[in-house]
């Protein structure tokens, strides 16, 4: 019988035959910790860590992402220690200019097509957009991981999700997710390994896998793994051979089918990622703030299109339009091609490559009453302020902000 | 260090409505106000403080006692002190039907027993009664009913023997 894709990459690391339900040990490729949780990361293998407290440091590193650069004493002090243990250990630090974990993960080569990654990030299984194993895990896990270079890890159930069908126009990966958000609200995948198969998977190009993925927290599930098409392949200069793929008679918990013929743009409206709507019903909202980055929607080609949606345009008076790339480099290329200009003449205020808006406020949060359009993955209570938060992908976003209300990209067309 | 995979002690059958006690999470185990503790022992008075029907458990429980839930036990944040509580008080072992997969690791991690009987009738078990849980089998029994659900997983039981996740890694090959 044959085995799925997280079968496979855990049986690659370790694992053997595995199937689900098993329980193994799994050899991780890259260890990671975040300045959020980073800080007790250090404090375990200082208590347990012994005197060889990391394996192997050229797999090991720390990415600053939370709050960067830091404003609140803790967490300057918590940054401060990681940058002293790292420098003692000979441990990497992209520190806090370089952005999103995750998204450096990739960029740098680590987290290749069937690797495993491990950090206190909850949206590490964003690998599941290259066809790779990542999971967020506990402090205790991750020093644990640090020190001795494998997890033990429970191999979750697999589960196939077919998308029929093409969305329609002006439609993207961000839609695509909130579609299946929408429809797997009840619990359906809570602890699975999705795999993501249909024309649209075919045909995505990294950043909308990225962006898929990057919702498999919010689904509940342990991953979302799209099998490495030609764009990735590409991407990482890779073959077929070099990437791991579910066995053809691979056994299924589940089969799902989920139409995105002719999709329109959704949106999420609060309090939870799951309350799904299309955006053409939710136009008469007014919006206050919009934010574009996260590691959801935060990548160079996210933000060459809001430049481009935003070319001689402007943000609608007294709408504030927060605007982060995720990574250093696709700062730096934004920045080379003009596009920042772009964004920052149409009225945007951009900061420095983070987690920005969806972590500690480093482009500011809400109050009470204050909506806002985000390009993230959260809108549960209090997670960007206190105000209302709506979900969206690119288009709606520079719509709303644009318009000052939610409003769907459409109507940015018959220009 | 050599564990007993058997254990006994006092059971408290968690119900609600009649019914065993499902979705209990993680701030009703240990309530957020209580966070910033951070030494074990200080952390039993809080267990179950916010559970309605059972904020007196702290002051009842005795050590060796054994919990017994419903399902999806533990959902929720990944605090460690929902696990950490029931140390302190020498609760020795957390049955349910199901638990939540960040309290589950936490648990194997610390080497708290944690087993799962997926499928348990709610009436089976008597409050308060003493009952037996064997680890490696996945059996719970009491008087004359037992009900037979998931055993401890290899690793899960090679870290509880061990004491914790840490401990057990002094024991590894190669690392
Ligand atoms: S952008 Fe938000 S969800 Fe993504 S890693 Fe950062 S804090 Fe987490």
């Amino acid at each position: 019988m044959g085995r799925t894709i997280v079968e496979k990459i855990i049986g690659r690391h370790g694992g053997g035959d595995c199937r689900a339900g098993d329980v193994v040990w799994m050899g991780i490729d890259n260890r990671t910790a975040r300045d959020f949780a980073g800080a007790s990361v250090v404090a375990n293998l200082e208590q347990y860590g012994g005197d060889s407290p990391v394996a192997d440091p050229g797999k090991t590193f720390f990415t600053f992402d939370c709050n960067v650069p830091a404003n609140t004493i803790p967490y300057a002090e918590n940054q401060q220690r990681i940058r002293e243990f790292a420098r003692d250990r000979g441990i990497r630090v992209y520190d806090v200019d370089a952005g999103i974990g995750s998204h450096v993960t990739i960029e740098e080569g680590y987290g290749l097509p069937g690797t495993t990654t491990v950090g206190t990030d909850s949206h590490l299984n964003i690998m599941g957009s290259v066809g790779a194993f990542g999971q967020g895990m506990g402090d205790t896990d991750i020093a644990f991981a640090f020190k001795t270079g494998k997890v033990w890890f429970e191999v979750p159930p697999s589960v196939r999700v077919e998308l029929q069908g093409m969305p329609s126009r002006g439609t993207e990966a961000k839609d695509v997710a909130l579609a299946m958000l929408g429809r797997f609200s009840g619990h359906e995948l809570l602890g699975k390994s999705v795999e993501v198969y249909g024309p649209w998977a075919e045909q995505a190009t990294l950043p909308d896998c990225i962006t898929l993925s990057s919702l498999a927290t919010e689904m509940g599930a342990i991953i979302a793994l799209i099998p490495p098409n030609g764009n990735v392949l590409q991407y990482f200069g890779i073959s077929r051979e070099d990437a791991v793929y579910a066995d053809p008679d691979a056994e299924y918990e589940a089969e799902y089918t989920l139409d995105i013929e002719g999709l329109m743009p959704m949106i999420a409206c609060p309090p939870s990622p799951t309350n799904v709507f299309p955006v053409h019903e939710m136009t008469s909202v007014r919006v206050d703030g919009v934010f574009i980055g996260s590691c959801t929607n935060g990548t160079y080609e996210d933000l060459v299109l809001t430049a481009e949606l935003l070319r001689g345009r402007k943000v609608a008076p007294g709408v504030m339009l927060k605007v982060v790339p995720a990574t250093r480099t696709t700062w730096s290329r934004l920045l080379d091609e003009g596009y920042l200009k772009v964004i920052f003449d149409a009225g945007g205020i951009i900061s420095n490559a983070g987690c920005a808006g969806c972590a500690s406020g480093q482009i500011g949060m809400t109050g009470s009453g204050e909506v806002q359009v985000s390009t993230s993955n959260r809108n549960f209570k209090g997670k960007q302020g206190k105000g209302e938060t709506y979900l969206a992908g690119i288009g709606t976003a520079v719509a709303s902000a644009v318009l000052g209300r939610i409003a769907s990209v459409h109507e940015l067309w018959p220009r | 260090m050599n564990k007993s995979l058997v254990l006994r002690g006092r059971l408290w059958v968690l119900r609600q409505d009649g019914r065993l006690f499902s979705d209990i999470d993680t701030d009703m185990i240990f309530h957020n106000a209580h966070l910033a503790v951070v030494e074990m022992e200080k952390m039993g008075q809080y267990a179950f403080g916010n559970l309605e029907g059972y904020q007196k458990f702290a002051e009842m429980a005795e050590p060796g006692d054994l919990v017994l839930a419903g399902d999806n036990f533990g959902s929720g944040s990944s605090r460690q002190h929902a696990v950490d509580c029931f140390k302190a008080l020498g609760v020795q072992a957390v049955v349910a039907r199901s638990f939540g997969a960040i309290y589950k690791r936490n648990a194997i991690n610390s080497g708290f027993p944690v087993i799962e009987l997926p499928g348990l009738p709610d009436g089976l078990f008597t409050h308060h009664a003493i009952a037996e849980l064997d680890l490696e089998k996945g059996v719970l029994s009491s008087g004359t009913v037992s009900f037979t659900g998931l055993p401890m997983s290899g690793v899960a039981s090679e870290i509880y023997s061990a004491g914790g996740l840490f401990q057990y890694a002094e024991h590894l090959e190669g690392v």
